[in-house]
């Protein structure tokens, strides 16, 4: 190996370092468990090390590395529903927590409206706003959680989710409104107090 | 006879739907429609829109991690 080589080589460690904390809060949202978030992320940095000379470029390291993660959390994932620790979907199918939001003439309810959260793009810039949707995500049930992260965290359709939790599409499509509606609610109780 | 109007919590499940699955022609058009008269469901509509980006928003945040390790977002 020559110098610039081994250079890069150190650099890339550093930047595993240094990217760390970000995959661990990334993988504790998806899996739910600080002790499995912890082993995913340990398991995607062994293999980013191990398979270092698979790596091509530098751009685009983390990326790379954010790529493994993904496999290492579905494994974990999938272990986690082979050890029985899912709780059955049906017990999220009752419409009461989403008809609350809602008159019975299906118009908002008054308390429920939603306001403007202002530009988009700063909330995305802003630290708070991550912290709100971290512990918005959290007080989630479990159930619903882990179909909203696989759909929006780790990007898969809802066929892939279905296989992977053995759900029905319609279901993961209800699943998805009632996660989405209860966490706009949640966010927006967090975000907007905490701006004004 | 007009068709009937679209409610509120019929839009917010198509609005989510349409992320996940192309709606058809009729459903395009009632959200449609009922978005143009409903500003409660059009802040609703923007952030569902912004849930739907969390996820390339946060492997951006992964990707420009600061050199000094990466601790910004953790203060």
């Amino acid at each position: 190996m020559s110098i610039s080589e081994s250079e890069e080589k150190n650099d890339r460690m550093q930047r595993l370092t240094a990217v760390r904390p970000r995959l661990v809060s990334f993988a504790r949202l998806q899996l739910r468990d600080p002790a499995q978030a912890e082993d995913a992320v340990q398991e995607a940095l062994a293999a980013a090390i191990e398979k270092d000379d698979t790596f091509s470029g530098r751009s685009g390291y983390e990326t790379w590395v954010f790529g493994i993660l993904k496999y290492k959390i579905l494994d974990a994932l999938r272990a986690q529903r082979r050890n029985g620790r899912w709780q059955p979907l049906e017990n999220e199918l009752d419409e009461e927590a989403i008809d609350r939001l809602f008159q019975q003439n299906g118009r908002w309810q008054e308390d429920a409206r939603p306001s403007s959260w202002g530009d988009p793009e700063a909330a995305f810039l802003n630290e708070r706003f991550w912290q709100v949707f971290d512990t918005c995500m959290i007080a989630l049930p479990d159930n619903i959680a882990r179909v909203f992260s696989l759909r929006e965290l780790m990007g898969l359709s809802t066929e892939d989710i279905c296989k992977e939790t053995g759900i029905k599409e319609n279901n993961c499509w209800v699943i998805l409104h009632r996660a989405r509606l209860r966490l706009r609610a949640c966010i927006e109780r967090g975000w907007l107090s905490e701006e004004k | 006879m007009m068709f009937k109007m679209m409610m509120c919590k019929e839009a917010t499940r198509l609005m989510s739907k349409r992320l996940d699955a192309p709606l058809s022609f009729q459903e395009k058009l009632s959200l449609k429609l009922h978005l143009a008269m409903c500003d409660a469901c059009t802040e609703c509509n923007k952030q569902f829109a912004l849930l739907h980006e969390v996820g390339p928003r946060f492997e951006m945040l992964v990707s420009e991690i600061p050199d000094e390790g990466g601790s910004s977002r953790q203060e």
